[in-house]
């Protein structure tokens, strides 16, 4: 099982990815700073993480809707960040490194 | 207003209600290091699950009830949260601060947080009780309806062109069904949005094939061997239906509260609170949909029916609980829907009489209705226009807001108001 690695206030910890995304593997393991207001629509921009390391390649690119959605969030967007929801794991995003936003929404 | 002291650090916390506001209570409450025990208790079966899912994906795809759950049991044990499902509170004992169970069984509270939320309005015509009418409100209800909808093709009958109405009709006209939605109003979701947007909206239905009928009421439901056939509207013609759904609006639980002689308000039927969410008895909050409250997004108390309502409401009650602030409840409200290929978002109070202005070309699909009240930006609805939605909940939280001329200026986006203002 791939593994996904959050990282809460410096404080890193590494998960097995048994969700359907970054942001429900978030959940299910009780990672703080994710809300996840929507469940998963990107509608709400609360599950905003920036991608710290490991497969960059894996990962989808980001659509216009998320684009818009990671404009004005209360954590600054940076080049990195992305909504953990748009992220569905697979095999090929084991090792991801993602740090939670401080600010949701 | 007076200070709140905080609860001690051993007081139980009773919450009653185990949707969104009464999870996220919990969960709050734990977050912020509250050592007492927390209960919940719910009257559905089951843990707390995620209502919006029910009127869109949940109703076409193939997951299990599992997947709306907000957390898996393990959750609850780790976090030390008492959920007491399929448990009916049928009384609340103030003066012993006891809520009261069906058979008599009492659990004691320091404090209690209402957050009952509320449930399906019915319909009152002939024939409302046959076969084959249904609401959709709880997980039981949804999963009873996508084996209908995901079975042979059927005549679907919506009655009611709100949120729920229409986005189940989206769903089932996705599914190949011939759906027709039957509207009271003269156009869909008329409370709720700008005519501008609700014509959008009704537009797309109709051009994915739902049947729109509007400024018409629904004189009966008509049986056949105590099966729904068909819905008689009051012009006379009988529309055919295999399966009736109504979605005419939801009323707040709020008999417990009524019961126990609290005040409830007599437009909205929710549980009054003050700006800190706390009703005239200092041991008791109301949170969520069933609660009414100040709001300075409004010039009258407001009941409001979404997640977001019922997530900052629970985290304002566990703070002042927790900390003993007595700030008043101060967030933006903000909503959304999808339907089709629409995602709708909208965020602040709209009145019936609010200016109104249009940025962005509604022909191209995305388009947000900016709504102004003595000349201030007081909400902002959206169709595929996420980034006029994010700067909005942004410009609507402070101060500076935007007058109905600035949105007529050339370049006027509300991202570069947000990024003028900042």
């Amino acid at each position: 099982m791939p593994q996904i690695t959050y990282i809460v206030d410096g404080a890193s910890t590494t998960v097995d990815a048994d969700g359907s995304s970054v942001m429900h593997t978030a959940l299910r393991h009780d990672i703080a700073g994710i809300v996840a207001e929507c469940g998963g629509n990107a509608m709400c921009a609360t599950c905003h993480v920036y991608v710290e390391n490991g497969p960059l390649a894996a990962l989808p690119a980001i659509s216009v809707a998320e684009e818009e959605m990671l404009e004005c969030t209360l954590s600054p967007r940076a080049e990195n960040s992305r909504l953990s929801c748009q992220l569905p794991v697979a095999p090929t995003i084991d090792g991801l490194v993602v740090r939670v936003a401080a600010e949701q929404a | 207003m007076s200070a709140t002291s905080p609860i001690a650090a051993a007081a139980h916390v009773v919450v009653v209600g185990a949707g969104q506001a009464g999870f996220q209570t919990a969960l709050s409450l734990r977050d912020r290091a509250h050592a007492g025990p927390v209960t919940v208790v719910g009257d559905e079966p089951g843990l707390p699950y995620n209502r919006p899912p029910l009127s869109k994906s949940y109703l076409t795809d193939r997951s299990g009830p599992a997947s709306v759950l907000l957390r898996e049991q393990m959750f609850y044990a780790t976090r030390g949260i008492e959920v007491r499902a399929g448990v009916a509170v049928t009384r609340l004992d103030r003066d012993r601060r006891q809520v009261v169970l069906a058979g008599d069984e009492r659990i004691g509270f320091d404090h209690l947080v209402l957050a009952t939320g509320s449930r399906a309005r019915p319909i009152t015509v002939p024939g409302a009780g046959l076969d084959g009418v249904v609401s959709l409100r709880t997980l039981v209800d949804a999963t009873r309806l996508r084996t209908w909808i995901g079975g042979p093709v059927r005549d679907v009958v919506v009655i009611g062109g709100g949120f729920i109405g229409l986005e189940l009709a989206a769903a089932a006209a996705t599914a190949g069904h011939h759906v027709t939605v039957v509207e009271a109003g003269e156009r869909p979701m008329a409370r709720a949005v700008a005519p501008e947007l609700a014509d959008h909206i009704a537009a797309e239905h109709c051009r994915r094939g739902v049947r729109l009928e509007v400024s018409t009421a629904v004189r009966s439901i008509v049986g056949r061997g105590g099966h729904a056939v068909g819905v008689e509207l009051e012009v006379g013609e009988v529309i055919r239906a295999d399966l009736v759904v109504v979605g005419v609006g939801a009323a707040a639980n709020s008999e417990l509260a009524g019961d126990a002689d609290l005040a409830l308000c007599p437009v909205t039927g929710g549980v009054l609170v003050d700006e800190r969410l706390l009703t005239a008895d200092p041991a008791i909050s109301a949170i969520g949909d069933c609660a009414t409250y100040p709001s300075r997004f409004a010039d009258h108390p407001v009941r409001l029916e979404s997640v977001q309502n019922a997530v900052d409401h629970a985290r304002h009650v566990a703070e002042r609980l927790v900390a003993g602030s007595s700030e008043p409840y101060d967030k933006v409200p903000w909503f959304w829907t999808t339907q089709f290929d629409l995602k709708i978002q909208t965020v602040g109070i709209g009145r019936p009489d609010d200016e109104r202005r249009v940025v962005g070309d509604p022909a191209s699909g995305a388009f947000s209705v900016l709504r102004f009240a003595a000349d201030r930006l007081v909400a902002v609805e959206s169709v595929n226009r996420p980034a006029d939605h994010m700067a909005a909940r942004r410009i609507l939280a402070g101060d500076r807001r935007p007058g109905p001329a600035d949105a007529q200026s050339p370049g006027f986006t509300l991202k570069s108001f947000l990024s003028v203002a900042a």
